[in-house]
């Protein structure tokens, strides 16, 4: 399910299934994705944070387009602890294998992989991260 | 054959692209078939032109002829230039047949009169467009085939566009040279500039294609509405807010290709509002800013501003009335009266 923004609209509520991964893309070339992801993480219940939250950051290809302050992103991920990838969209290669990644995520959130839990495995990530 | 025309011929060739070179010489019809065969034009461009100019040396070529190749290449390649569009008035209703010779004898009369040191070339194209080249000197000296003005005159309409080049002082002269040929008795310059000659055409003849203001009752939502998307299992939430975003996008732009332009500027004389406790400006002026859009094809980014979640919709109107207002610069002042605003200016 692609959205623009948090809340989602209530007129689909019915027809929406079980939400095991919410992916916040934050393009770096653009301050305003960062400031509409920031408004709507306050729309998410709090036990999406253990480990069925992640941050996608997108555009890291060109950073000369960069308008987005790196110790801001980075702040976001500790404040809300959880999981930032960076890729590039615009690379093929880079897109197939971001897509691998999440989807991996979310079979770990959905909880189709026996004895990793999401927690455990969010934990995990960002552990990594700091190595 | 002048050597300064000689000099002329050889820069207009190295300015046409290799390819084109053959195309523009048989248009210019000048040198025959058979010169041209004569020439090698898979060579580099500067051996190209002098081959040229030694043929024009053999059929004695002169100015007049030089000219009507550089209109040619201008009718080409017009985007090279800036274009501004006047338009003029006339004092009665009365229509009267257009006569090119008048106009032609009329509008060099007027020129000369003023100014003994002027090139005056005419070429007219089938869309009644009169092509006008006048290079200009002074008093003293020759005219500067290199300093050239242009005007595209459409001889059914009242509308005159025109590529000054720098010498801007010539300006009046030319006004009134035009207004004088085509019996009219007034002429304004319109606040409409761009690059693209038949951009600027498109929106004066209303070519592009408007937005006609329907009522549009929103139609009956459905249930279980395919998605556009080609792969199923993509959903958009946001659906609806995308839909609306098109809709009133469509309104505002209509659904053709855009108009070319590629600036829109707008000078701002109007009072800062602030909160009264800030204090920032005590004295009533009004605060003096100008705002330019620029862009290689500014109205369809416009366009597409909405769509990519850059801008909301709708548009500020000052934005989408650009084709409609037949001008990219605009000047906001203060509205006088009740209530505080702000209104365009004429």
């Amino acid at each position: 399910h692609l959205a623009t923004s948090l809340p989602l609209p209530s007129e689909r509520d019915h027809l929406r299934p079980r939400i095991d991964l919410i992916a916040f893309m934050i393009d770096i070339k653009s301050k305003y994705s960062l400031k509409n992801v920031e408004a709507s993480l306050a729309h998410v219940d709090a036990s999406f944070f253990l480990g069925k939250v992640c941050f996608l950051v997108t555009g890291v290809g060109r950073v000369n387009c960069c308008s987005v302050e790196m110790d801001a992103i980075w702040k976001l991920g500790e404040v809300y602890c959880s999981p930032m990838l960076f890729c590039e969209l615009e690379l093929e290669g880079v897109r197939a294998a971001t897509a691998q990644r999440l989807l991996r995520m979310l079979q770990i959130c959905a909880g189709h992989v026996p004895g990793v839990s999401a927690l455990s495995f969010g934990s995990l990530m960002r552990n990594s991260a700091d190595y | 054959m002048d050597e300064t025309v000689a000099e002329y011929i050889r820069r207009t060739i190295l300015k046409i692209p290799r390819d084109e070179i053959k195309t523009m010489l048989q248009k210019w019809g000048f040198l025959s078939e058979a010169q041209l065969q004569t020439i090698n034009f898979h060579q580099i461009k500067d051996n190209i032109s002098q081959e040229v100019v030694q043929l024009c040396e053999e059929n004695s070529a002169d100015i007049k002829q030089a000219a009507v190749l550089d209109i040619i290449y201008n009718h080409i390649y017009p985007n090279k230039r800036v274009w501004s569009v006047y338009q003029m008035k006339k004092a009665g209703e009365e229509t009267e047949f257009f006569d090119l010779t008048e106009f032609k004898k009329k509008f060099k009369r007027r020129l000369r009169s003023a100014l003994k040191n002027v090139t005056i070339n005419f070429r007219e194209y089938e869309d009644n467009a009169i092509w006008i080249r006048i290079a200009w000197g002074t008093p003293y000296r020759k005219p500067n085939q290199y300093k050239t003005s242009y005007v595209v005159y459409h001889s059914q309409t009242p509308y005159a566009f025109v590529s000054a080049s720098v010498l801007k002082s010539n300006l009046p002269l030319l006004c009134q040279a035009l207004v004088v040929a085509s019996n009219y008795h007034d002429i304004r310059e319109m606040e409409l500039r761009s690059h693209s000659l038949n951009s600027l055409k498109d929106i004066v003849f209303k070519r592009y294609s408007q937005n006609f203001q329907t009522y549009c009752p929103r139609p009956l939502q459905e249930r279980n509405v395919v998605p556009e998307s080609a792969d199923l299992r993509i959903i958009q939430e946001n659906q609806n807010e995308k839909e609306r975003i098109q809709r009133l996008n469509r309104e505002a732009f209509g659904d053709g290709p855009q108009p070319k332009l590629e600036f829109a500027q707008y000078k701002l004389e109007t009072m800062f509002k602030s909160d009264p406790k800030m204090d920032v400006l005590d004295r009533k002026e009004p605060f003096r800013c100008v705002v330019k859009f620029s862009s290689p094809h500014l109205l369809e980014s416009l366009k597409s501003l909405a769509p990519a979640g850059m801008a909301d919709a709708p548009l500020s109107p000052l934005l989408t009335c650009i084709p409609q207002k037949a001008r990219n610069y605009f000047k906001i002042r203060e509205k006088k009266g009740f209530c505080p605003g702000s209104f365009v200016s004429p």
